[in-house]
């Protein structure tokens, strides 16, 4: 028999199914036996995958992705925003040939994840969070975020019925564009109910720490704020702590209530999983993904907790008409004239900003009403 | 309703913390002080603390439900919730300290042998022990366990505030007591004159019919207990649940705090008390309005760790209270 040296795909399939027979490799066999070559997807996550809280949320729709067709899913969960994640996609790209990457941690951005795809240009990236700006960064990278500062609001609407002290308090890990919204957002919820309500902001510096998170909110609920909200990894030690001390909650990331029945009010939600069926559709399709891809509440990027048992007739009211007109599209809560905490005015009047305005994303300031500061 | 406290919060929130979080750090110290006075350092005790915080919140997650479960199969209608069940979580403490009595015997019997060296065996363990919690502790990372009980002591105060801060947790008086038998029992009995003449000369312990290896292996595991309870405190109590950042080094400081207080059981329990503020004191100062420098007053606990590694280093005198045996001093 003459030496072939490059087999045809029925050679290959027979030596395969050869091996196969053998039963020492079977996984091979059926690898080599599928028709198409799946569409292998990394998934990175800066936390545990079920830590109640934001990387919960995008394993959850990981989960829902692995029931797609021709579809693999990589997962690697606690990788630190350093150079690991950039070994970490390397290893994702290489070994298992991963051809779309989403790097879930903000941190992974700039610039892990700008480096990765200047290196394998063949390789989409999308990140979570991130602020793509074409021109400025690769094609083949892009981001995508939800506008959940929207549901912040809502969260501080019920807030500002359900306090009875007029302060309320945020556990926060980094003074990030992204969270700075969400405090705002929150403190300009509850203050849309009544404008003598303050927001106490607490930040601890790290994504999860949970000794200084449950400090954190110990020291808001000991300066009198009795409704909490978080902007951290894993919400879960704020929500038991503060119910814990009889404060009220609204949850973030994932639905908590199961953690405080009684005192959960309700919460901002992500959805993600459209965001990704519409990536990976895209890429199954072999047609350009989108860079950059932003929803809300109307989208269902994001969505809000059921009400809680405690929730009065009259915050569901205010909650729900509001609710409606975010809906209904160009609603604003950042809209001037508007201040910082530190008197400075911000916008002025006649701007409003709806929650798709660019100028959101790089918020550097926390508006009157709340205190602390962002250094 | 809450009164305004200003800046007497921050004090409260000092006091409130150092009880809430000093025990993981008392009972580690007190650990390693056993092992440190028979001649051995344990770097392990941070893996030991994490697996101890996993394996007791896993013991009491499970035991509560399968209780939940058999009330339910016993009287459907019956109102039962896992937190109901104190008991799991006092079993989980148990648990955890046996766990942690492996960890450190395994370390004991491996550094019996020659030429293997305690600090280089202390971090493989501290590896091994937070990569074993990390693997077998991912189903517990969602469920709620029951907590353990806390004593209130603040009720004499109508300020909710010190009510608050005045909730202690049997482990933390449990620690109190350990500190001052500890102190007694290593000078005045006879087992605790044994493990000091281990650690300071062991040629005269082998002298006196001592067999090292042993005494020291039974200290060491000693000491891994105490630390498998003080995960568990940190798990089932402060701040009460598992996940994988729940340590975040207190281990590996809690070892350095034994130098801090000379191998003195009590002089352990007033570092951990001064560490436990130090680690409230980051977020009580913003509560109050100071915010420039957060990430300095967060650091506060490792600042001052590092702090006293400078103070307490001096080439002109040596060590007092070191034990003899020590490799580090020796």
């Amino acid at each position: 028999m003459p030496l072939k040296l490059t087999p045809s795909r029925r050679d290959f399939l027979r030596t395969g199914a050869a091996v196969g027979a053998m039963g020492a490799m079977a996984p091979l066999a059926s690898k080599v036996a599928f028709a198409q070559t799946p569409l292998v997807v990394g998934f990175i996550y800066v936390g545990p995958r079920d830590d109640y809280g934001y990387n919960q949320a995008h394993a959850e729709a990981a989960a829902l992705l692995k029931e797609l067709p021709d579809i693999t899913i990589v997962e690697e969960e606690n990788v630190p925003e350093t150079v690991a994640v950039q070994r970490s996609m390397e290893s994702m790209i290489n070994l298992d040939g991963a051809s779309l990457m989403f790097p879930t941690s903000f941190g992974y951005f700039d610039p892990h994840m700008l480096a990765m795809a200047a290196r394998y240009p063949d390789v989409q990236f999308r990140h979570c969070g991130g602020l793509w700006q074409e021109g400025v960064h690769p094609a083949n990278t892009g981001s995508y975020f939800g506008y959940i500062g929207m549901g912040q609001y809502l969260n501080g609407v019920i807030a500002g019925h359900m306090s009875r002290t007029k302060r309320i308090g945020f556990v926060a890990a980094k003074p990030i564009p992204q969270v700075l919204l969400n405090v705002n957002s929150f403190a300009l919820g509850a203050r849309s109910v009544d404008p003598s309500i303050q927001c106490q902001v607490i930040f601890t510096g790290e994504w999860s720490m949970a000794v200084r998170e449950a400090e954190a909110t110990n020291a808001l609920i000991d300066q009198r704020a009795d409704v909490i909200t978080m902007h951290v990894d894993g919400p879960k030690v704020v929500v038991e702590t503060a119910a814990g001390r009889g404060a009220y909650v609204c949850g973030y990331h994932a639905n908590q209530s199961p953690l405080a029945p009684e005192l959960y009010l309700t919460g901002a939600e992500w959805n993600w999983v459209e965001v990704y069926r519409t990536f990976v559709a895209a890429a199954q399709a072999g047609e350009p993904l989108p860079n950059f891809v932003r929803g809300g509440l109307a989208e269902g990027f994001v969505k809000m907790s059921p009400y809680g048992p405690a929730v009065t007739e009259a915050a569901i009211a205010n909650a729900e008409a509001v609710k409606a007109e975010i809906l209904a599209g160009g609603y604003s809560v950042i809209k001037g004239p508007l201040a910082d905490n530190t008197g400075v005015e911000r916008v002025p009047a006649g701007t409003a900003y709806v929650e798709t305005a660019i100028e959101l994303e790089s918020m550097d300031y926390l508006v009157e009403g709340v205190l602390g500061s962002t250094s | 309703m809450e009164s305004d406290i200003g800046w007497w919060g921050v004090l409260i929130a000092v006091i409130g913390g150092a009880i809430r979080v000093s025990t993981p750090f008392l009972f580690v110290s007190l650990g390693e002080t056993i092992t440190e006075k028979a001649g051995r350092i344990n770097l392990g005790l941070e893996g030991t603390l994490v697996f101890g915080a996993m394996i007791g919140y896993g013991t009491a997650v499970l035991l509560s439900e399968a209780w939940v479960a058999n009330a339910l199969a016993a009287d459907p209608t019956v109102r039962v919730d896992v937190r109901m069940y104190e008991s799991a979580a006092w079993i989980g403490v148990l648990v955890a300290g046996v766990a942690g009595s492996i960890f450190g015997v395994v370390h004991g019997i491996l550094c019996s042998f020659k030429r293997v060296n305690d600090i280089a065996l202390g971090i493989a363990l501290m590896l091994l022990g937070t990569g074993l919690a990390f693997y077998f502790g991912k189903p517990f990372i969602q469920p709620v366990a029951p907590d353990l009980p806390a004593i209130p002591l603040g009720n004499w105060s109508d300020v909710p505030q010190i009510q608050a801060a005045l909730r202690v947790n049997v482990l933390f008086l449990i620690g109190i007591a350990l500190a001052f038998v500890l102190w007694w029992a290593l000078r005045n009995t006879r087992l605790g004159l044994i493990v000091r003449v281990v650690g300071d000369n062991a040629d005269a312990a082998r002298a006196l019919g001592y067999n090292v290896n042993l005494v020291r292996t039974l200290a060491t595991g000693a000491g891994g207990v105490f630390a498998g309870i003080g995960g568990a405190y940190l798990s089932l109590y402060y701040p009460g649940s598992w996940n994988e950042g729940i340590s975040s080094g207190q281990g590996l400081m809690a070892v350095a705090l034994v130098i801090f207080a000379r191998w003195n059981p009590i002089g352990c329990f007033y570092a951990a008390l001064l560490f436990g503020g130090a680690g409230a004191l980051g977020p009580a100062l913003q509560s109050v309005g100071v915010t420039q420098g957060t990430y300095l007053f967060n650091a506060a606990p490792y600042l001052l760790t590092l702090g006293i590694m400078i103070l307490t280093s001096s080439r002109s005198r040596a060590l007092a209270g070191a034990p003899g045996e020590l490799s580090i001093t020796r």
